[in-house]
């Protein structure tokens, strides 16, 4: 798992730097966006064999639980939707970020933190629900995959959590090297992705039953 | 004051004097020359060099695999390798070769050469460059590790369950494969992301994309096929690792596990894999042919798309290694015509070659002989994976020697004698020494007769039913006659040491011209593209000034014009070409600052790596690594500030580069 | 640090508008939730299927600014999406998956 976080760290982080913006390029565009954008492109297939892996295995439950039987839509729904509303605080702070409002763009930032780290925290809950209902990892080839998925995305939210706390903290010791509007918006790229694709697995694994 | 070092060939290039420091402790480092400037460089062209010594230094590593391989199989009863043993041998040969020569040395020919042909001064992400390789380097270390910690991976380069299991493959040689693959896997995506990033923003005034060097062409497709593959194979090895670690069954039938899942993974991704091995060699060879035959490509739009085309049918295709596993007839119909499809843009490319060569005044140095061998060897291997797409034919062939055959004809006749054209053709820019030609002679001819003396007999081995995993074979079932398994698998092993001494050849004539190689003109094989329109080797800035490109093969056009009855003839030398650019030099070029932090994040790779192997804490502790590298490169400009510069930059004409 | 010349007008939205491109999505979270509480009987899964395209259409182009970016960002992005649809259709459609 932390290999991701390595990769995502990376890209954003080279991204705080070499930012002469998209003035000099051919497209004109900035090469820090281009290259999130190729890198969310590579990203759809990683989170597509996942939830591919998990199609394929969800109805093999073995002895354990059904998907039906653990899954608790309601409280789901709610973490669903906070997380849906962090995309918006994050929209929020970069829209501060390049008006060069400091203020708003550290407090919609850390409440974008907040609202993930409360949707990572709903995560933990319902994964410690699942195990005493006899869930656990190895139990069937459904709560390895299912565990795979939504773990996977659950450590891709807690990457994007330390990136948004460590750039608040960065900007106001105001190191940020480069355009720091254009890192927000970097981060902010990276958050609404890992929104996308929740509300993909909130559709296809929680709603639709096997 | 830190000592200030200037790098010695170009006084415009400042070299960074009074650094700031990072994290409040750490100085970046100012090194321009010695081991310091290496290991914390970013500069594109040492970085390429580096990616290139690495993978030939793992060519050699899986070519002394091979020949064992071919040692235990000359004779019956081979004593040489045991069973366990020999599937070490096979597995990490391919491994090396597939992931850590050939993948790399395209990487490195990439990193050098892309910049050069699209007039850039750097790639768009200089440090990531360099994370990219330590990455890799440190990956295909960690990968060779299990050597000696156990045993290495054993269960073939794809790695089918149930031979990938705890069961048929105790040691911790899978763990080692799976999590040194993952490695060198994130070193191919951050790759992929900073050059197709480099090729489309990065290009020189007037670079339209159609005015792009084949060579660059066929890299970015490449660089496109790893960016959406390489995330498949990341996936599977993930379960794989999930499976042999922390007890999950993904891939074992008696839980219910679907073994095809695998399959299917690894193929996705492996069938793209097969074109990002063989389209960079398609490039150099495009760029080789035109120049030995004075003559442009011919259909270089057709060239451009075939490629295109290969990339996207790639996709299409990746069942046709599994027509032996029970598809069902709907899935092996379609495989099998997507198959035959693909063949048809791989056709063109031939064609065009041909068509290029046609008529041309040709010159028959090593690295046209080696294009004009690719041609040759590679239809042939082309031919024999057509046979392929043929489903009742196929499960005859699958898992026979045949394929072997198949393979090292398009990879070893394909792939390597394109990167080798493209040593011998690029040697004098990087190196500014040509490579001693009538020893590359020599090595060109072994290694055409050796890889076909040990390749061509695999055919007919394969078709007479040897398998292709076999450690031993006994006189009893060997058959009689012509087709006989002793006769062809001794001729196949004469072959291999043939083909090793054609290799041998190439490393002496390294170390000759080295020593004592002639020094190349500016311009030894009056080229055509742009990177050739620079010093050899290169400036650490590569182009004076930025040039204005307004023709396909624009430095052949400034030195070549129309004349009035429609002859293209020499209106100036290369040196009066480089002169312009020198006379319009731009006076300040603030190139990308070396930095530590891409070696201390690529480091704390495989520290987590082994960590997921053996203990957990360890693993904590790469990811502390990893973290504190983030930060520091998160916090450190990638260019350092204008009054880091020795003179400190007070003028307004500063060039900025990455 | 380098001048910030960014307007909002360059990603054309002000915040007001996120505000409701939040609640249209929030809207189409709670007839979501609802599907599983009421029967739509054969008109279920496409129902379910068209929101959760219709929601991931609009943070992508409102909130990540595809819609007013270059297309090659859209193509780039795109392009991955739609290849690992097609690649992983065929390949569960291999396992007989939507049979």
């Amino acid at each position: 798992m932390w290999f991701t976080l390595a990769e995502h760290a990376v890209l954003t982080a080279d991204s705080h730097a070499d930012s002469h913006g998209g003035a000099h390029t051919s497209t004109g565009l900035s090469n820090n966006k281009l290259g999130m954008w190729l890198f969310l492109g590579s990203e759809c297939l990683l989170f597509g064999g996942l939830i591919s892996t998990y199609m394929l295995y969800r109805g093999r439950v073995g002895e354990g639980p059904r998907p039906s039987q653990v899954f608790d839509i309601p409280f789901t729904s709610v973490s669903s939707f906070v997380l849906l509303m962090s995309s918006l605080t994050m929209v929020l702070a970069v829209s501060a970020a390049h008006k060069g409002d400091d203020r708003n763009t550290y407090l919609w930032t850390t409440i974008t933190a907040l609202l993930g780290a409360t949707f990572v925290g709903g995560q933990v809950y319902e994964f410690t629900a699942f195990y005493n209902e006899g869930m656990g990892f190895t139990t069937s080839l459904f709560s390895s995959s299912f565990y795979v998925l939504t773990g996977f995305h659950g450590v891709h939210v807690t990457v994007g959590i330390i990136m948004l706390m460590s750039i608040v903290g960065i900007m106001k010791r105001s190191k940020v090297p480069g355009s720091k509007s254009e890192t927000v918006e970097m981060i902010g790229l990276y958050w609404h992705f890992v929104d996308v694709v929740w509300i993909i697995i909130f559709t296809l694994i929680y709603l639709i039953p096997a | 004051m830190t000592n200030i070092e200037r790098p010695t060939s170009a006084s415009e290039v400042a070299a960074v004097a009074t650094p700031s420091t990072s994290l409040g402790a750490l100085k970046r480092p100012v090194a321009s020359t010695g081991w310091k400037s290496w290991l914390f460089t970013v500069d594109h062209k040492k970085l390429g060099i580096m990616y290139s010594a690495a993978a030939l230094f793992f060519f050699i590593v899986g070519g002394l695999e091979a020949v064992l391989i071919r040692l235990q199989l000359a004779a019956p009863n081979g004593k040489i390798l045991n069973a366990d043993l020999y599937n070490q041998m096979f597995t990490m040969h391919a491994t090396t070769m597939v992931f850590l020569f050939v993948m790399p040395m395209a990487a490195g020919l990439a990193n050098y050469f892309i910049p050069l042909q699209i007039g850039a001064r750097d790639v768009a992400f200089p440090r990531i460059n360099a994370f990219s390789f330590w990455a890799f380097l440190f990956g295909g270390i960690f990968l060779n590790l299990a050597w000696f910690l156990g045993g290495a991976a054993d269960g073939g380069w794809f790695m089918y369950a149930p031979n990938s299991g705890p069961v048929f493959s105790p040691s911790h040689g899978v763990d080692f494969w799976a999590l040194g693959l993952q490695i060198t896997g994130i070193a191919s995506l951050a790759g992929a992301v900073n050059l197709i990033t480099t090729v489309l923003n990065m290009r020189a005034p007037g670079m339209k994309l159609m005015r792009m060097p084949i060579f660059t062409w066929m890299q970015l497709v490449v660089q496109f096929l790893l960016l959406f593959a390489v995330p498949v194979i990341t996936v599977a090895l993930f379960l794989l690792s999930f499976q042999r670690n922390f007890g999950a069954t993904f891939f074992d039938v008696s839980a219910g596990a679907d073994p095809l899942l695998w399959q299917h993974l690894f193929w996705i991704f492996g069938h793209p894999e097969v074109y990002i091995l063989i389209l960079p060699s398609f490039g150099v060879i495009s760029e080789v042919l035109p120049v030995f035959s004075r003559k442009p490509l011919f259909g270089y739009p057709f060239v451009v798309f075939s490629g295109a085309a290969i990339g996207f049918v790639g996709w299409g295709v990746w069942a046709h290694h599994m027509f032996a596993s029970g598809l069902g007839p709907v899935s092996v119909a379609v495989f099998s015509i997507s198959t035959m499809a693909i063949a048809v843009p791989t056709g063109v490319k031939i064609v065009n070659w041909t068509m290029t060569i046609w008529g041309g005044k040709l010159q028959f140095t090593v690295a046209m002989k080696f294009a004009v061998g690719l041609i040759v060897l590679f239809t042939i291997g082309g031919l024999s994976g057509v046979t392929h797409s043929v489903a009742p034919s196929d499960t005859q062939q699958t898992d026979t020697y045949y394929i072997v055959a198949h393979f090292h004809y398009v990879l070893f006749g394909g792939a390597i004698f394109g990167l080798f054209s493209g040593f011998y053709y690029w040697w004098p820019k990087v190196f500014g020494k040509l490579l001693n030609e009538k020893l590359g002679t020599w090595n060109f001819w072994m290694m055409v007769i050796g890889m076909n003396m040990t390749f061509g007999p695999m055919h007919i081995l394969g078709l007479q039913g040897q398998p292709r995993r076999m450690y031993q074979w006994t006189e009893a079932r060997a058959g009689e006659g012509f087709f006989n398994f002793g006769f062809w698998n001794m001729f196949a092993s004469i072959g291999s040491l043939v083909l090793t001494t054609g290799v041998l050849l190439f490393l002496i004539n390294i170390v000759i011209t080295a020593r004592n190689g002639k020094v190349s003109p500016l311009d030894p094989w009056d080229a055509r593209s742009l990177e050739w329109m620079t010093t050899n080797p290169p400036k650490e800035h590569n182009f004076d000034s930025i040039p204005t490109i307004s023709h396909l093969d624009e430095f052949f056009h400034r030195k070549y014009e129309e004349d009035a009855n429609g002859q293209m003839v020499k209106v100036k030398t290369a040196e009066q070409v480089l002169k312009e650019l020198e006379d319009n030099a731009d006076a300040h070029i603030h190139m990308p600052s070396p930095s530590y932090w891409p070696i201390v994040l690529a480091a704390g790779l495989p520290v987590i790596a082994f960590g997921m192997i053996y203990s957990i804490p360890i693993a904590i502790f790469g990811g502390v690594i990893v973290l504190f590298g983030c930060y520091g490169w998160a916090i450190e400009p990638s260019t350092a500030p204008d009054d880091d510069f020795d003179p400190p930059a007070t003028t307004k004409d500063v060039v900025h580069v990455g | 640090m380098t001048t910030e010349i960014h307007t909002t007008t360059e990603h054309g939205m002000s915040n007001a508008g996120y505000v409701r491109i939040a609640a249209i999505l929030a809207a189409i979270t709670a007839l979501e939730v609802a599907t599983y509480y009421i029967d739509l009987g054969a008109l279920f899964l496409p129902s379910l299927l068209i929101m959760m395209a219709v929601k991931f259409y609009i943070v992508v182009s409102f909130f990540m600014h595809l819609r007013y970016e270059s297309k090659l960002f859209s193509w780039v992005f795109y392009a991955g999406l739609f290849l690992a649809m097609t690649v992983y259709g065929i390949f569960l459609a291999t396992f007989h998956f939507f049979s």
